[in-house]
């Protein structure tokens, strides 16, 4: 990978971060801990990989993206607002009843979401709906869709995947973060959904483990995923939740809650420090 | 005299996506496995590639069908009443309600008409759960000629439909000349002493129960109900105002059907007594269709008692 290019994303990815904890810390809710482990998935597909232009998000021919896990709203919002689809400043508010940035994603209001989601299970249908509608239009775009680990034990996911394999989206990619920690626990411990990439395997996709905050791995499973014909690719990425953010990493309560102005104050001089380094 | 034409309304369902799919090559048809039920199987044989069977997994067909409106198509998504409405109630509510997609659901086999196949397939609670959500329009034509022009209607709008269809061939009651609104309630007949608002199989039986009440020397209005959202607010108020009593009549259960909706526009805004007919918030059962709706009471028999019971309550 280009050093400028590598560079540039792991600026993205702090700035997604620090988005992650403006609107989170502003809003008193919300979930940092598994939107900060997609940031670094988000800034390469924002800087790299999805066909976007924040000057004409509703594009015929666009790329989409769909959050299939909707809470990591905060991630999103902040990878869009950095990629210029609406001021970073909005992202302090986040939640609030006069600001179009909804809780979970919504589609109606928020340039850039391709749709509307939250509810667990349902984003990875609409994607495949959509790379199917790709496919009746000559193969126009590509479409991703990222799914947590414990939102893979709705069936609905399964459902879809069987679907897309059946019809051979290979213009699909369904990105796991896998930081293995749901609400109530573990997801081994809830209800184990491993082995995650034997079982989309099973379901008839191209299946590519990586590690979901290297970036050169990012970059070759996407790659990957494009030369792949005939298949959908899952994308398994080990993660870390709550990454980027000491106190935050691997701590299931970070799941759905905010950081208070202490910690906000910590979280924010952890990113700064990362972003002074790398802006030298 | 001609014999009266029947067709079930899945049937003219099927034709008008054939018609449709000839006009539009933008339509596309979903189905979960009951092509050959619900008849969407005649669009498949006319357009095989723009015809998608989801396999039994109606959820996620309702989520691919809301992903393939984001990509400009005018999708129909088909399923029996009971699994596109009921099972997948949550995707419709939050995946194409939520953000307003274009999709079309035609959902065949409502009500206890289904016969045979018994409660578990006899949904009698679509109404109720297509009502909850916000900018849902919910058509329930009640013959072939008005199915068709409900399809047609439904691919013009922008914005979800959920279209309602029987099994049970019912006879026509519309001609060539019939004028199909969505959102707008028809008088069939005039009438002073009560109105019969109908919608569905049950118009037909409401017509039966307008002609035994005149033999009884009671002039009952009929109107026919056909989108129970939006309501027809206009047509049931005029309704109070002329004959001061409504009995409603819908083959559903009394809870959140057609009865509630017209009860609240009364209630509201002009009140009279306002009697229902529908499933008395019970299961079906297994049996033929046409023995099942006489014992659940969805008949000319009970309308006409509903409708002399409304009389007596007007003050």
């Amino acid at each position: 990978m280009d050093a400028n290019v590598k560079k540039q994303l792991l600026l993205d990815a702090v700035k997604i971060r620090k988005g992650i904890i403006e609107g989170t810390f502003n809003a008193k809710s919300g979930h940092p801990g598994g939107s900060l482990s997609i940031a670094d998935v988000l800034a390469f597909l924002y800087r790299c990989e999805l066909k976007v232009d924040a000057s004409a998000p509703k594009a015929e021919n666009r790329d989409r993206l769909v959050l299939s896990k909707g809470h990591a709203a905060p991630a999103l919002y902040a990878a869009l607002a950095n990629a210029g689809f609406f001021p970073v400043e909005d992202l302090k508010t986040l939640r609030k009843s006069a600001s179009y940035l909804q809780g979970h994603p919504n589609m109606t209001y928020i340039p850039g979401v391709d749709m509307s989601t939250g509810s667990l299970g349902q984003g990875i249908s609409a994607a495949a709906g959509m790379a199917l509608g790709s496919k009746f239009s000559g193969d126009a775009f590509r479409v991703y869709a990222i799914l947590g680990d414990g939102e893979i034990q709705e069936g609905q996911v399964w459902e879809a995947a069987m679907f897309a394999a059946a019809k051979k989206l290979d213009n699909f990619v369904a990105i796991v973060d896998n930081n293995n920690l749901q609400i109530d626990g573990t997801v081994e411990e809830v209800n184990s959904p491993y082995p995650i990439d034997e079982k989309f395997a099973a379901f008839g996709w191209n299946v590519i483990n990586i590690d979901g905050h290297s970036f050169e791995e990012i970059e070759n499973a996407f790659a990957a995923a494009k030369a792949c014909k005939g298949k959908p690719t899952a994308i398994v990425m080990k993660t870390t939740k709550g990454k980027g953010v000491s106190f935050m990493e691997n701590q299931v309560s970070w799941h759905g809650s905010a950081p208070n102005a202490d910690q906000y104050a910590v979280a924010m001089a952890e990113l700064d420090t990362v972003q002074a380094e790398l802006e030298g | 005299m001609a014999d009266v034409i029947k067709t079930a309304t899945r049937d003219a369902y099927g034709k008008a996506l054939v018609e449709l799919g000839q006009k539009n090559d933008k339509v596309i048809v979903f189905d979960a496995d009951l092509a050959a039920a619900t008849k969407t199987g005649m669009f498949k044989k006319e357009f095989p590639d723009r015809f998608i069977d989801c396999g039994i997994a109606e959820s996620n067909m309702m989520g691919v069908a809301a992903g393939m409106a984001t990509a400009g198509y005018t999708v129909f998504a088909s399923s029996f009443a009971m699994f596109a409405a009921g099972r997948a109630f949550e995707q419709v509510r939050n995946t194409i309600g939520y953000p307003h997609l274009n999709v079309k659901i035609g959902a065949t086999h409502a009500g206890i008409s289904v016969g045979e196949d018994g409660a578990s397939h006899q949904c009698c609670e679509d109404i109720a759960l297509m009502r909850t959500i916000p900018g849902m329009t919910i058509i329930n034509p009640a013959d072939d000629v008005e199915a068709r022009l409900a399809v047609m209607a439904a691919a013009e709008m922008d914005g979800p439909v959920y279209m309602r269809f029987g099994r049970l061939a019912v006879p026509r009651i519309f001609d060539e000349n019939y004028k199909f609104e969505i959102g707008k309630g028809v008088y069939l007949k005039e009438g002073k002493d009560v109105t019969i608002i109908a919608t569905g199989l049950m118009v037909e039986r409401a017509l039966q129960a307008a002609e035994k009440l005149a033999a009884e020397g009671i002039d009952a209005a009929v109107i026919n109900m056909a989108t129970i959202k939006p309501i027809d607010k206009d047509i049931i108020i005029d309704a109070a105002k002329k004959t001061g009593a409504i009995v409603t009549a819908e083959e559903h259960n009394v809870i959140g059907g057609l009865g509630e909706a017209v009860a609240a526009v009364v209630a509201e805004t002009t009140p009279v007594p306002v009697l229902r007919v529908g499933v008395e918030d019970t299961f079906g059962k297994s049996g033929p269709a046409l023995e099942l709706l006489e014992i659940f009471g969805l008949n000319a028999e009970n309308i006409c008692a509903k409708a002399k019971a409304a009389i007596a309550n007007k003050k």
